[in-house]
């Protein structure tokens, strides 16, 4: 049972929460702005809550350096605010719109842009957290360039918080680009996604992101949209290099709505799937076979990596039949995962959300020794980490 | 340095199992032929390996480091031996496992942009193996044309171009590696961009040999861009080049390639390979932009005036491959080219935020001159990464020891100024006493929570990148118990000369 609910404004402050949790036995889960508490499994007891709204602000920007320092419970929105003033970004979106930086890195979420720019691991380069002891540590540095020690970031990149909690992240930027454009065709074939990514890749292209919006309601209908991005004079030029990469139907437009968008509402079951981008097509006709009418796609078909939004009503014995045609699509652990983010209790009890995880006995290990008496987020990660 | 009775009877023991499970041909137990892997690239240390194995395939090397386990005996994966900090360095009284026999590219992958590699596989063999389709691999380390995958995975190797493109950690998407314990595991996405739960990838590259042994590697694979083209931009003064350097990335572009050398380093290249820099240079900005043809071109005129506008009183362009090598021909020869002026030197590695550049380059040549020696400058200078390299004359008494303290310094006043000892070289054996500076007890003690789950009993790499053998402790769940480590790190068998 929940019975403590603390807000620490500074990482010491942190530190004391969590050793007074770890001197009490008491369990802990991390929140930022909790639009992912219900994502992943559910965590067996809660005792403690540590909230990083206080954790906020950007705390260093330095725009000749393209590097900044952000609390961890800093809204992306905010980060976004404060950066684009010197003209730069942090590379790295979330579809959850109010979520924070913390939040973003632990459940490893990331946007159309991952297709150019990569994920959270990709950008932090350095990080302030608080172990389940509560000892303050860090790892990386403010430099982009930076090869001492190891990179503890990039562990805790999609760790759920299950290995602690993170105070303080330090990013690398990127300039703000002058010009965007967006260039979309309609997909009248799943089967036909590994092509059309590979055209929009063309070098003459070189797209920001390659996103996909599919829905079987209407027969497995959607849209490939492309982002150009660049200076005033290049993106023109670019967008029509796209066009006549894409074909007939392809035209230049505004941002699709859907852009940048989860799939899914509250309600829904949702998925995320990590897929070999050549097989797109084989998988999402699985997918669509077994899931029936009322199904959207939606994510970087550049990278492969869509969310997926189910109708929260599928029952389990159902669910457990598309995922067990998924994954069998996907052929094998080096060609991607098929993972069930949100689904309501009497699904998520019945069914293994995180499917077959490639070095599950390592990620033992590694929690076992970062936090042997598993209170932080206990179950909530794979294998019941 | 002293090998104990008990360790010559493990090791004894070892090589003849060695030789059952993998080939008499596979293992070295001569004497003078275990001499030539005593070091690395960085020659100043050395040690002789107990035993070196040649495995031809991943199983091969799980049956060495099982075996290792079993006899309690610490071993060392070497790949090409380029590394600069020590990290290949042998242990004395353990194995040394080098990876060369085993180079075969097991897939290229096209349609999902990846490469399978073994380990031996050379960095260039990839881009070649799939130049010709149009694709490359992207991290291009200075040792390109005979450093291996496998040691770049240790070294989360960067090279010119990861201003713009990123290190190795950026390009790995699946590893399978050998942990201490001889288990093979498959880690990460593959041809899939990620995988659920640790990203273990992330954990391992750049570990630097200390977690286990990578024995395939799954890499991203890039389209060529559309476009090349490198300047190169002579200045009267370094500070002027710097000044160039922040004006460009001010301008909003991320170039592929931002270096720049002084003037020493350019008399040195000069006198190796007549690489025919613009006379009268104090310094030389080499900017290399690549992409979309519309977009190089407008920002070759961008590049051409903020340089000009920085003081540049020549500007030269390289517009096909043969130029382009032209103007490279210098700036990848540096190194070694610093040999023509200089009977011997140390490269340093070192980072600052790119803002402190000129400041921290008056700094050098202040703690130079205040020595009585010489430092030419090579650097990436798009990220801040420092190679100076400090000359020195080993005939001259005092001057290793003036020339190590001036390199010591400048890794100080890197830190001092929120920057870091080592930007790609690694901590190795070379820096880890230098680690504390950046980190915290409570930080260092933490990453070897990372070491104890991969490694517990220390037999991984030992005595490097941290600064003290630190124990495991008890596993929380039972496992064979280790006194293992103390053993294995009190004998390492480091000799520094």
């Amino acid at each position: 049972m929940v019975d403590k609910v603390l807000a620490p404004s500074s990482a010491a402050e942190v530190a004391e929460a969590l050793r007074a949790a770890a001197a009490d036995g008491r369990a802990v889960q991390v929140r930022g702005a909790g639009t992912k508490s219900h994502w992943g499994g559910t965590s067996s007891t809660v005792d403690t809550v540590i909230e990083t709204r206080r954790l906020r602000g950007v705390t260093a920007h330095e725009p000749g350096d393209l590097v900044a320092t952000v609390g961890a419970g800093t809204p992306l929105h905010d980060v976004a605010g404060v950066l684009g003033l010197a003209g730069q970004r942090l590379a790295l979106e979330a579809g959850s719109p109010t979520a924070t930086v913390g939040g973003v890195l632990a459940a490893a979420e990331a946007g159309p842009l991952r297709l150019r720019y990569g994920t959270g691991r990709d950008l932090l380069i350095g990080v302030e957290f608080v172990r389940p002891d509560g000892v303050i540590a860090h790892s990386g540095g403010r430099v982009v360039k930076n090869v001492a020690g190891y990179d503890l970031g990039k562990l805790l990149c999609g760790s759920y918080g299950t290995l602690g909690v993170i105070t303080s992240a330090t990013f690398r930027l990127h300039p703000l680009p002058a010009e965007r454009a967006w260039v979309s065709c309609p997909v009248s074939s799943v089967t036909e996604l590994p092509d059309l990514v590979g055209r929009a890749m063309a070098p003459a292209v070189h797209p920001s992101a390659v996103e996909v919006n599919l829905t079987s309601a209407s027969g497995t209908q959607g849209t490939l949209s492309v982002l150009v991005e660049g200076s005033a004079v290049g993106v023109p030029v670019r967008a029509e290099a796209a066009k006549q990469a894409l074909g007939d139907r392809a035209a230049v437009g505004p941002e699709p709505r859907w852009w940048g968008q989860y799939p899914f509402l509250f309600d829904a079951i949702a998925l995320k799937l990590a897929v070999a981008v050549g097989r797109l097509g084989t998988v999402l006709d699985a997918l669509f076979a077994a899931a029936g009418p009322d199904v959207t796609v939606r994510g970087s078909a550049g990278t492969g990596v869509l969310h997926v939004a189910l109708p929260g009503g599928t029952a389990p014995a159902e669910m457990e039949g598309v995922l067990r045609a998924v994954r069998a699509a996907i052929g094998g652990i080096r060609y991607g995962s098929c993972v069930v983010l949100a689904a309501p209790e009497t699904v998520r009890e019945a069914i293994d959300i995180w499917g077959p995880v490639p070095g599950l006995d390592l990620m033992r290990r590694v929690k076992d020794r970062f936090d042997p008496q598993h209170r932080m987020a206990a179950g909530r990660f794979v294998g019941g980490i | 340095m002293t090998t104990s009775s008990r360790t010559v009877t493990n090791l004894d023991g070892l090589a003849e199992r060695l030789r059952g499970e993998i080939g008499a041909d596979a293992v070295v137990t001569d004497e003078a032929a275990r001499r030539t892997y005593e070091c690395d690239g960085l020659t100043h240390y050395r040690a002789v390996p107990a035993l070196v194995v040649l495995p031809g395939d991943a199983t091969q090397v799980r049956a060495v480091v099982r075996a290792c386990r079993e006899h309690g005996v610490p071993w060392v994966a070497r790949g090409a031996g380029t590394g600069l900090s020590g990290g290949a360095l042998p242990a004395a009284d353990g194995v040394l496992i080098v990876t060369s026999r085993m180079r075969r590219i097991v897939e290229i992958d096209l349609a999902n942009g990846r490469a399978v590699l073994e380990p031996g596989v050379v960095n260039l063999a990839v881009s070649q193996a799939v130049g010709g389709a149009g694709w490359f691999y992207a991290p291009d380390p200075s040792s390109q044309v005979v450093c291996s995958i496998g040691g770049n995975v240790a070294e989360n190797s960067g090279g010119a171009h990861c201003v713009k493109y990123g290190f190795t950690v950026h390009h790995v998407t699946g590893l399978e590696i050998c942990t201490s314990d001889g288990e093979l595991i498959w880690v990460g996405g593959g041809h899939a961009a990620e995988a659920p739960g640790y990203d273990l990838v992330g954990a391992f590259v750049g570990s630097e040999g200390t977690l286990g042994i990578a024995t395939k590697v799954a890499v991203r694979l890039l389209r060529q861009p559309e476009s090349v083209l490198t300047l190169l931009a002579a200045f009267r003064t370094v500070s002027d080049a710097g000044a160039a350097t922040s004006a460009i990335i001010a301008a909003g572009l991320t170039p592929a390639a931002i270096e720049i050398m002084d003037a020493l380093a350019i008399q040195a290249a000069e006198r190796a390979v007549a690489c025919d820099y613009p006379a009268g240079a104090g310094a030389v900005l080499i900017v290399e932009l690549d992409g979309p043809a519309v977009e190089v071109a407008q920002e070759e005129t961008t590049v051409r005036r903020l340089c000009e506008g920085s003081g540049a009183f020549e500007v030269r362009m390289a517009a096909n491959a043969a130029e382009r090598a032209e103007i490279w021909k210098g700036r990848k020869s540096a190194f070694a080219a610093v040999g023509r002026i200089s009977p011997s030197y140390i490269v340093q590695d070192g980072v600052i935020p790119r803002t402190a550049l000129a400041d921290v380059l008056t700094q050098i040549d202040a703690l130079a001159a205040a020595a009585g020696i010489r430092v030419a400058n090579v650097f990436h200078a798009g990220d801040g990464n420092l190679h100076p390299l400090v000359l020195y004359d080993d005939a001259a008494p005092g001057q290793y020891e003036a020339a190590q303290r001036v390199s010591g310094q400048i890794l100080d006043l890197c830190v001092a100024r929120g920057g870091s000892i080592t930007g790609e070289h690694g901590v190795g054996v070379d820096k880890a006493a230098k680690l504390p500076r950046m980190f915290s007890e409570d930080d260092l003690d933490t990453m070897q929570l990372l070491r104890c789950a991969f490694d517990p009993h220390g037999l991984a790499n030992p005595g490097k990148v941290f600064p003290t053998p630190r124990l495991c402790g008890e596993p929380p769940r039972p496992r064979a118990s280790g006194d293992d480590l103390l053993r294995a790190q009190a004998s390492v068998g480091i000799e520094a000369w």
